[in-house]
């Protein structure tokens, strides 16, 4: 009884007051600082306020400042996992647990994860203790080829998870968005242009000058304003109009360039078309996310500028637009020059903090004749600081330099290899805890003894 | 990306130009004295025509070697010929003369990866209805169904099992949609124009059954029984009952199968996530007169450790699912490793055309989370998950799933510790035949399939 008050209060504390960010330094310990260089031994690492002040060989302990000895650690980024839906479900067949996708619904484009998100899923706190401190979260599309706007959050044990909601806008090209738009990818083409000509249009209504219909912009305190029409709804439209008011209004940032436009799209093909769509619509900002085919349109990826989100693994002809898949992909595209970050690691199967792990197979490809593979510094930053820039946070997030957030792991090993585990974790310079409903139930059955009472009274 | 693919399974039902030779396995596979249904032609129907492809006397020398027992051997050297392992040891054992010695410096070697829960070729690569073929679906019990029935050999997953993963034996089962799936096969990993040219020679059949979430869900959503874990129990018991009055005297292909798990020739593969059904199941296996092989998808077997290893039940499970339907909630990292502290047997299994071609990796994640908590499992050990207990669990484990002399010279050479992210496989050999070489090109099977496709003849 005794123990069950002392957590009782340590929960109250920690859900009335959020931790303070501390200032720490660890010292002495291998420090892979994300940006695609190989790991420095002996290094140091300083936070200060909740952001990385220094990382790096030559640095050295500020006097008075709390040190951690990282004999034989390893300190990191966060990883920043991007294309998750941690946060929007508890268990994936329990549809009532489950916000992933809103296959009844009326909107698409508009729909807002951010309204959905719950910071004390599991798979937070589980991903949390496996050293992922910061995501973008997608809703899948399902009634139509938009999924809605996407989020960038982090996986701290507060209230409040969402950095930026909004962040990104997302719709199923290929054989997915030819399904959900009529049956064929003609159809899917053609309601992704209608839908961003309507949202072009809309766009320019609502900047009439002096018009009665342009009300003032109401800052939400986020990057996008909120459009005026959510407010106003005095424009007028064309009468052979496919989206909604909503729908539209979420995809004006789109077209303007203001929001990212992430497409699903695995055939080389289908690639190629999703390049094409920039000169229709020049200012639309796009990331592609499958490709599984990327490879074979890598130098048009890289000379478009375009980045990719990938799942690294993926090597059989799962569908007919992957029949070029192989684990090569992203090494290819990487030598090529395109920016790719590993994501879409997406549910309770495919663990998100799993990345790691994909990451060290893409070093071990290396030593295969005829594959291409990643250097460990490469491979690192593929769940660090590249999807962190194609998330908009270059700088900021997955990587440890001067004035980046204070998301810290510190591991006992390589990070990549299989017997390594975070030993603690940072985000913004607070330090988390691990425990969840797993290392709940690891701890209950570290043994089978009964012999007292059972198994429900030993918590 | 699989967003579709990962969508569906939320409410899913998670669900060599060489001449052949004269194998180890007899001509023409005899059928059991006790199984009626023996051919006109005097054989057991669909008979594995397998026959292992030639090979050279070959010494593996200087490498690690895992025996798949729990043995290790540091600079050891393997001995094969003629398809079997001629022995095994340390840096003293003699190399026969006309051998063909490979130096294993700084790598390793164990013996053949083994899959007891694979659906390839059942449903195989690209996943498209015409292909989906591992659910009878339309009974809750069809005993009577065979998964070779379905399987497609020129499943483009063979090959990237073999290739990434050192799997050399698998066993197809049927899905979960019904409480009683039909019969599993075994096959040798080995591309055949037929099925029965993979079969592996020899091996039990097994009988896949399901508890649980999937039965009820499948035969309860069509208004029918079962809807309920009752009336799972209530259909499988009552199945068992007729099954033991059965005669023999009209063939009953569905009796016939049920008839082989009660005289012990068949061995019982249950899918069952949760520890209190899997206490049931056990108990309803003494009623019955049956045992059960190895439970799959045991994500709660840590529970009942005591009681798996009391009734020698193998727990086949992966490292690290959970979260994905209600009986996968309490799903651990550590389950193989409190497993293992009860002396209950482990199998690592896949379920998955992407897992086995890792069950190396998945095995290292299950003995990192047990050394984390101070159970410290030796490599050895956990080797024998992904090779020995699986070939234990499918009754195949007297010829394959360990390197002892005698058995067929299933090998894999690994460029690093099997148990390091950073590892392949180097050469594969199935039955002392080179079936894959990481640096030759020519010793990568492609698939019918693949021939002429993008990628074609790729480093997968």
């Amino acid at each position: 009884m005794k123990r069950f008050l002392s957590l009782a209060v340590s929960a109250i504390a920690l859900a009335a007051s959020p931790a303070a960010a501390q200032d720490v330094a660890i010292t002495n310990a291998t420090v892979a600082t994300g940006d695609g260089s190989d790991p420095i031994e002996g290094a140091t690492v300083v936070v200060r306020g909740g952001r990385v002040v220094a990382a790096g060989s030559g640095v050295g302990a500020p006097a008075g400042m709390p040190v951690i000895d990282g004999s034989g650690m390893w300190v990191t980024p966060g990883m920043f996992s991007p294309l998750t839906t941690l946060g929007l479900w508890d268990v994936g067949a329990v549809q009532s647990s489950n916000d992933q996708s809103a296959s009844d619904s009326p909107f698409s484009a508009a729909l807002d994860v951010a309204t959905a998100l719950n910071p004390s899923s599991q798979h937070v706190a589980v991903n949390r203790a496996g050293g992922v401190t910061r995501a973008s979260i997608l809703s899948f599309p399902s009634s139509s080829i938009f999924g809605g706007q996407g989020a960038i959050v982090d996986l701290g044990a507060d209230a409040d998870m969402l950095v930026r909601r909004r962040a990104f806008q997302y719709v199923a090209m290929g054989e997915q968005g030819a399904r959900i738009a009529g049956g064929s990818r003609t159809a899917s083409h053609a309601l992704l242009r209608n839908a961003l000509r309507e949202a072009r249009q809309y766009g320019r209504d609502a900047q009439i000058p002096g018009g009665s219909a342009a009300p003032e912009r109401n800052p939400t305190g986020d990057d996008i304003g909120v459009d005026p029409r959510l407010i106003d709804s005095r424009s007028e439209r064309g009468n052979d109009v496919l989206l909604t008011r909503f729908d539209a209004a979420a995809l004006v940032p789109v077209v303007r360039g203001e929001q990212p436009l992430y497409v699903g799209v695995e055939r080389a093909s289908d690639i190629r078309q999703v390049l094409a769509l920039k000169r229709e619509f020049p200012r639309i900002d796009l990331v592609l996310v499958g490709a599984s085919e990327g490879w074979l349109a890598a130098n048009e990826i890289a000379a478009a500028g375009v980045p990719v989100i990938t799942d690294p693994v993926g090597n059989l002809p799962e569908a007919f637009e992957e029949l070029a898949a192989t684990q090569s992909n992203v090494g290819r595209m990487v030598r090529a020059g395109v920016k790719v970050a590993i994501g879409g690691l997406t549910n309770g199967i495919e663990k998100p903090l799993n990345a790691t792990q994909y990451a060290g197979n893409l070093v071990a490809l290396g030593k295969i004749p005829g594959a291409a593979g990643l250097s460990w510094g490469q491979a690192f930053a593929t769940i660090t600081s590249a999807p962190a820039e194609i998330s908009g946070y270059g700088g900021r997030f997955g990587v440890l330099a001067p004035g980046a957030a204070g998301d810290l792991v510190i591991w006992d090993g390589d990070p990549l290899e299989l017997s390594s585990a975070p030993t603690r974790v940072f985000i913004d310079g607070v330090e988390q805890p691990l425990d969840n409903h797993q290392t709940r139930l690891r701890d209950r059955y570290r043994d089978l003894d009964e012999s007292d009472l059972p198994k429900a009274y030993d918590w | 990306m699989r967003l579709a693919a990962l969508l569906a399974c939320g409410g899913a039902l998670a669900l060599a130009a060489c001449s052949a030779t004269t194998g180890t396995g007899s001509d023409a596979e005899s059928a059991s004295a006790s199984d009626p249904s023996v051919g006109a032609d005097g054989r057991a129907p669909f008979a594995s025509t397998y026959r292992r492809y030639p090979g050279v006397p070959t010494a593996l020398v200087g490498a690690t070697v895992f025996d798949g027992a729990g043995g290790r051997i540091d600079n050891g050297i393997v001995l094969f010929a003629d398809g079997e392992v001629v022995g095994i040891g340390d840096a003293s054992l003699a190399i026969p003369a006309g051998y063909t010695q490979i130096d294993g410096s700084g790598k390793f070697v164990t013996p053949g990866i083994i899959d007891i829960h694979s659906h390839l070729g059942d449903y195989p690569s690209p996943s498209v209805p015409a292909h989906s073929d591992g659910n009878e679906a339309t009974s809750p019990t069809t005993p009577d169904v065979w998964a070779e029935h379905s399987v497609w050999p020129q499943d483009p997953g063979f090959s990237r099992a073999l290739a990434n993963g050192g799997v050399t034996s698998l066993q197809i089962l049927p899905g979960s949609a019904n409480l009683v799936g039909g019969r599993s096969v075994t096959l040798k990993n080995v591309y055949s124009r037929t099925v029965q040219g993979m079969k592996f020679p020899g091996a039990p059949y097994g009988m896949k059954m399901a508890c649980g979430e999937n039965p009820k869900r499948v035969y309860g959503g069509r208004g029918r029984m079962p809807s309920t874990r009752m009336g799972n129990f209530a259909v499988n018991r009552q199945t068992w009952l007729d099954a033991k009055a059965y005669d023999g005297k009209k063939r009953d292909l569905a009796k016939e199968t049920l008839k082989g798990v009660l005289d012990g020739e068949i061995l019982v593969h249950n899918h069952c996530y949760r520890a209190d059904e899997m206490a049931l199941v056990m108990d309803m296996a003494k009623e019955m007169g049956y045992r059960v092989s190895a439970f799959h998808h045991a994500v709660e077997a840590y529970k009942i450790g005591d009681l798996l290893r009391d009734n020698d039940v193998c727990s086949a499970i992966w490292a690290d699912w959970y979260g994905f339907k209600m009986e996968s909630y309490d799903g651990i990292p550590e389950n193989a490793a409190f497993l293992q502290r009860e002396g209950a047997c482990v199998v690592i299994h896949s379920d998955s055309d992407r897992e086995i071609q890792r069950l190396n990796q998945e095995a290292a994640k299950a003995q990192a989370a047990g050394r984390r908590l101070g159970i410290d499992i030796s490599d050895a050990t956990v080797i024998g998950w992904i090779t020995l207990n699986p070939a234990k669990a499918m009754g195949v484990d007297a010829m394959t799933g360990s390197l002892e002399a005698g058995k067929m010279a299933d090998v894999v050479l690994w460029n690093g510790n099997p148990l390091s992210v950073y590892s392949r496989p180097e050469k594969v050999w199935v039955d002392g035949a080179l079936l894959y070489d990481a640096i030759d090109r020519k010793r990568r099977p492609v698939s019918d399939f693949e021939l002429g496709q993008p990628g074609e003849g790729d480093v997968k």
